[in-house]
């Protein structure tokens, strides 16, 4: 059987939606007669023709809005930002109109913005940056961080689907090195719901994205001292299955939230918020965030690895936090 | 040489029993298969036997505990061995009360004798602030634990919530040569006063009056296992089955005379003649021409069973029983009546195996044991009916236009009313009483 990679599993979602639904077009810088800078939709122009896969302008702004008016006559676009690290050019489009269009006209916007986050591929301070903070605060936004193939098609399906606005987080580390074997059939993955990766009793790590595989690792060297991990993927930050989070918590009473974007007003802040509301009379200790520091991320290599989490990094304030 | 004492599986299904009572204090000398112990399952409460002659040297497991089977919750040692001194195993369960509360202030201990220093015990003047997380203070309150008793591996000391459970978990496992032995016992340690009057009571039926320590003015007092089961089930039945009820009075004259006449035939073969047995006898053919009355409900399907099972409620110090009588239809007048002297004596003394409590499917109580003219009872779940005995007394009835003196008997029907219609009800009854009241032969 083949195996498919986590960038082809966005491409088959989107190709998928495309073949069944009229309405579903692609625009973006490069995405046409290049298939995208990281071949994201290779092949795309080819099968849909011009009309359906859209090259623009070096302007994200106006990439969201077309593509939020697109949305409000009835189409399902797909936006793609080059690097998401410039989403913030149309931070204005998403915030103040896609977000809050449903709520102030009765009018969704379904649309998709997605893009390459992360680092870990020396591309500096501009080319991996995890910007998910930034729209975590914004009521009538949607975001989705997958970390498998599996969810990275089956997210992108449901984006589409989805009547409102979703920021779809693609972690570039993982484009070409997760590959996995996919079912034939159609298949979403529920927005909203995490997943639990490694079960265990004495400790939870929550994490996303690529830090998955790190909580993974780290897990597997724990387990040779006898500290059994669980994992929990969150899949999806907005809404954030507060279930999941609060039922790993009371399980293990031990709690490690673990990201990528960087610490002080990272996503994790609201994870230990809720656990801490929540689950307070079930914790046995400290809830830990293990994220970046607060500086933009490095180019040079070894600067950058000091600035990423590393599995090392994860298995110490385990350990820490085991023996409290 | 000690031999283990362990907590025996009372039947299949069951995991795990409470230990009601020790029938030894520590020290004290036992007879093999003497009884050493009370404890008490879902199912039944037994006493149970000491597996080895010799004096009893520790108790781990106190009174109150629920233990798994297997668990070892005592040892016997030889004859004249002598238990290890200092040991507190004998000593009551440490108070459940979870907070420190500023409860009957310890006595103040007596000055210390330097020569005998050595026996203070360990955590009483002293009371350390033990470092712990909100769970362990959540499960510490629920489970009556005093955290300072537990020793915290965490960092600097603290309990974590491993050393809680393990420690809580400790109870029902043999205790490790060092670890304090009294267990954490869940439930009934009350205050000082209060512990008094649910010491043992004396035996015989009667529960003695409630004694109210001087200023009190109620005494708390948890259930025990029986009594929160009943408690459940017959909320669960009330709850379940609409119950309807029908009385009948039968003439018990007939049925007088058969006991009078086979007395002591039956005494020959070692077995008292009860009213007991006429009266399942008379509901078995009852059944066998109504088996609506010996059915259960499951969702919209009415089961009728070919086995007629009866239960007989055997009430007890503190609750009752209902141990069954397999397939009284096909007993004879003798083999009921043994059968239910056996059951009975065997749930009096406490000996009932969980196998002689199930599969009932109709349940006869006597109500007129303790007095009553009739009673209406609750259905024993899942079955559809129960018969109540009242007290045979003797009435004056008119019979052809003269009035008579008789023995009547009040028999009342406590009936699901989904499956069974008051006509059922009346119509098995009629059964009932037609085969009490038939001519002696």
């Amino acid at each position: 059987m083949a195996m498919t990679t986590y960038v082809d599993a966005i491409k088959e979602g989107m190709w998928e939606e495309m073949e069944k639904d009229d309405r579903v077009f692609i625009l973006g810088e490069d995405v046409g007669i290049y298939g995208g800078a990281f071949k994201v939709t290779k092949g795309m122009l080819d099968r849909f023709g011009p009309m359906r896969v859209i090259d623009t302008p070096i302007s994200e702004s106006a990439i969201v809005g077309a593509a939020i008016g697109a949305a409000l006559v009835g189409m399902r676009p797909v936006a793609e930002m080059q690097f998401i690290d410039f989403i913030s050019c149309a931070f204005d489009q998403i915030v103040n109109f896609a977000a809050k269009c449903r709520y102030r006209w009765g009018a969704g916007v379904p649309i998709v913005v997605r893009g390459p986050c992360g680092g870990g591929v020396h591309g500096g301070p501009f080319h991996s940056q995890n910007p998910e903070a930034y729209f975590f605060n914004v009521p009538g936004l949607k975001i989705v961080c997958p970390s498998t193939a599996y969810d990275a098609k089956g997210l992108i399906k449901a984006a589409i689907r989805d009547p409102d606005p979703v920021l779809y987080f693609e972690h570039k580390y993982l484009y070409r090195r997760i590959k996995e074997e996919l079912p034939a059939e159609d298949f979403v993955v529920p927005i909203g719901k995490a997943a639990l990766r490694r079960e265990g009793g004495d400790l939870s790590i929550i994490t996303y994205g690529a830090m998955v595989y790190k909580a993974l690792e780290a897990a597997d060297e724990l387990a040779k001292d006898g500290v059994d991990v669980e994992v929990l993927d969150l899949r999806t930050l907005l809404p954030m299955d507060e279930e999941a989070v609060i039922a790993t918590a009371k399980k293990t009473s031990k709690v490690i939230v673990l990201h990528e974007a960087t610490k002080t007003g990272g996503p994790g802040g609201e994870v230990v918020a809720r656990i801490a509301e929540k689950a307070f009379e079930y914790l046995d200790g400290p809830i830990v965030r293990i994220a970046p520091p607060d500086t933009p991320v490095p180019y040079s290599p070894p600067l950058e690895e000091a600035f990423l989490p590393q599995t090392g990094d994860i298995v110490a304030a385990a350990r820490k936090l085991a023996a409290y | 040489m000690s031999v283990d004492v362990i907590m025996p599986q009372m039947g299949e299904s069951i995991a795990e029993g409470t230990i009601v009572k020790w029938l030894k204090n520590v020290g004290d000398k036992v007879e093999r298969d003497e009884p050493l112990f009370e404890i008490s399952t879902d199912k039944v409460d037994a006493e149970i036997p000491s597996p080895a002659a010799g004096t009893l040297l520790e108790v781990l497991v106190t009174p109150g505990t629920t233990v798994e089977i297997n668990t070892i919750v005592g040892r016997i040692g030889a004859a004249g061995e002598t238990p290890r001194a200092g040991k507190p195993a004998d000593t009551p369960a440490p108070s459940a009360a979870p907070k420190p509360a500023p409860a009957p202030a310890p006595a103040p201990q007596p000055a210390p004798v330097p020569s005998t220093a050595t026996a203070t015990a360990p955590h009483a003047g002293e009371r350390t602030v033990v470092r712990s997380s909100p769970v362990v203070q959540k499960i510490a309150a629920e489970h009556g634990v005093d955290i300072s008793l537990i020793d915290g591996t965490g960092e600097g000391g603290r309990v974590t919530k491993k050393d809680i459970l393990s420690y809580i978990d400790s109870a029902s496992r043999p205790s490790v040569a060092s670890a304090p032995a009294p267990a954490p016992a869940v439930a009934p340690t009350l205050s000082a006063p209060a512990a008094a009057t649910a010491a043992p009571r004396a035996a015989g039926n009667a529960p003695r009056p409630q004694v109210f320590p001087a200023g009190q003015d109620e005494v708390r007092e948890p259930m025990s296992i029986m009594r929160k089961k009943i408690a459940e089930h017959m909320v669960m039945s009330k709850h379940t089955s609409p119950h309807v009820y029908t009385i009948f009075e039968v003439d018990m004259n007939e049925v007088v005379k058969r006991r009078e006449a086979m007395k002591r035939e039956y005494a020959g073969e070692g077995v008292k003649l009860t009213f007991l047995p006429f009266f399942i006898e008379a509901a078995v053919r009852g059944i066998k021409e109504y088996p609506i009355i010996n059915s259960s409900v499951d969702g919209d399907t009415i089961i009728y069973k070919k086995t007629v099972n009866v239960g007989i409620a055997v009430a007890l110090e503190n609750g009752l029983i209902v141990p069954v009588i397999k397939h009284a239809d096909q007993m004879n007048l003798l083999g009921l009546a043994r059968t239910a002297a056996d059951l009975g004596e065997r749930a009096r003394t406490k000996r009932l195996v969980p196998d002689d409590v199930q599969g009932g499917t109709f349940t006869i109580t006597n109500v007129g044991v303790f007095g009553g003219t009739f009673g209406l009872p609750i259905i024993n779940q899942p079955q559809a009916a129960i018969m109540g005995l009242g007290t045979i007394t003797k009435r004056p009835v008119v019979i052809d236009d003269a009035i008579a003196i008789r023995p009547i008997v009040y028999l009342s029907l406590s009936y699901d009313h989904r499956i069974i219609d008051g006509a059922d009800a009346a119509r098995f009854l009629t059964v009932v009483k037609r085969e009490l009241e038939k001519p002696a032969a």
